[in-house]
């Protein structure tokens, strides 16, 4: 089974007016077993910039962990919080050191920046950034999440429409993908607040 | 760094707690061609005298004020090739940390990193402390802004300042003559003003160096063309 599918994962992240959402699955898996149905693969940077990480487990957890260790440092040193186009920079060189012998993941990226504007980006795994205007995927079960995303996406959607948009789009894909699901959280981030719902799903 | 028995450090401390060699190396700040920065509320300038050993000297190839990145300019005071080394360092911070973030680095940030190389130097093996002080300008989201360093790592944020030879007569006449909301081009004209208070000799664009940075953020050095032309309204 190829190490990117061992743990299993599905993640998107979406553009709103104003506003952005980032959700995820909850499993954790070994193989085809499952471990647990409350995965953290979401991680709040700072209160506008959040990161998704699919992939290997162990590598989600410790890319986590050194970005968290990075984005302190620098608010200590520079007395700010990082932008986003900034964090995804850092997230992309990081990858990259490793290039011959990679993390085994596969973030995505989502803040908001200064004015409010949302900003949303993926790499790959050793860093090639992606940016985009209207949503991104990442994770095992990402090729129905391109499906489900695309057809389901409208621009300038409110918080409360685009909160809607990207369960029913998470929930359809991991319902095709067996390695992927067992419930969902979803962060919908504007400028004054972040409203965090967990999703009910087949738990298969 | 050295060889066994250079592997102490050479910067030790007096009964007094100085750091003597440090005290020294201000000493060798103190016996340099004068520099100064004035920051407006628009822009900075700094400049500083560029006095040859002789008129022999092709006086167009030497470039006292130099930048660091195109938003952040630096002069000296003191030691000629220690300032050379310190700039090289300092573009080479600039660059790691663009490469890094993809955007350009704060001056408190490269101010910082600079400060540290030059505190390095007074505490590893076999190496001295840097004899030159820095006076770094420029103009980043932070708005214009004008900071010393010292060869002891210390830094400072100045709204004005002077160093090397006469510091205290120009800054004496810094601080009667500075205000607030001064614009770049009153700024400019201070800063001529200040160097004549201690100039021997006549004063010209051959013989001063001026390097500005304005709301655009390019920072740039006049050409002595430019220099002649502000020295022509002072007068």
């Amino acid at each position: 089974m190829s190490i990117t599918s061992y743990n299993g994962s599905a993640l998107i992240a979406m553009v709103g007016k104003d506003c952005f959402a980032i959700a995820s699955d909850r499993r954790l898996g070994v193989n085809f077993q499952t471990i647990a149905c409350d995965f953290q693969r979401i991680f709040k940077i700072h209160d506008t910039l959040y990161i998704g990480l699919s992939g290997l487990a162990t590598d989600v957890q410790t890319m986590h962990q050194r970005l968290q260790f990075r984005h302190k440092l620098y608010q200590l040193r520079e007395e700010r919080n990082m932008r986003p186009e900034t964090f995804a920079s850092l997230v992309s060189a990081i990858l990259y050191e490793k290039r011959f012998g990679p993390y085994f993941c596969e973030p995505i990226i989502a803040g908001l920046n200064e004015d409010g504007t949302p900003f949303i980006c993926t790499t790959d795994l050793i860093g090639a950034k992606q940016l985009s205007k209207d949503f991104v995927v990442s994770g095992t079960a990402s090729e129905s999440l391109y499906g489900a995303c695309e057809s389901m996406y409208k621009p300038d959607l409110g918080p409360d429409e685009l909160f809607e948009v990207i369960s029913q789009a998470l929930l359809s894909s991991v319902d095709r993908d067996c390695i992927s699901g067992w419930g969902g959280i979803v962060h919908v981030v504007t400028p004054g607040q972040v409203v965090t719902k967990t999703l009910k799903g087949r738990m298969d | 760094m050295g060889d066994s028995q250079y592997s102490f450090s050479l910067t030790t401390f007096s009964p007094s707690g100085k750091l003597v060699q440090i005290e020294y190396a201000l000493m060798a700040v103190g016996a340099g061609q004068t520099s100064l920065g004035i920051k407006a509320s628009n822009g900075v300038v700094i400049a500083t005298e560029k006095k040859l050993p002789s008129i022999l000297v092709d006086e167009a190839s030497i470039n006292k004020i130099q930048s660091l990145t195109p938003n952040i300019g630096v002069v000296y005071s003191g030691m000629g090739p220690d300032s050379r080394v310190l700039v090289r360092k300092s573009r080479k911070q600039a660059q790691t940390y663009q490469r890094l973030y993809q955007e350009p680095i704060p001056l408190s940030q490269l101010v910082r990193e600079t400060a540290a190389v030059m505190q390095e130097f007074t505490q590893s093996g076999g190496v001295r402390p840097f004899g030159v002080s820095l006076l770094v300008a420029g103009f980043d989201d932070n708005g214009p802004q004008l900071y010393q360093v010292d060869p002891s790592g210390s830094y400072f944020s100045w709204k004005a300042s002077a160093i090397g030879k006469n510091v205290s007569n120009a800054k004496t006449f810094l601080e009667k003559r500075y205000t607030d909301d001064m614009e770049l081009e009153d700024a400019i004209h201070t800063a001529i003003l200040t160097l004549k208070e201690g100039f021997e000799g006549q004063i010209s664009g051959k013989n001063i160096e001026i390097g500005i940075i304005d709301d655009k953020r390019i920072f740039k050095v006049l050409t002595p063309a430019e220099v002649d032309d502000y020295l022509a309204e002072v007068e």
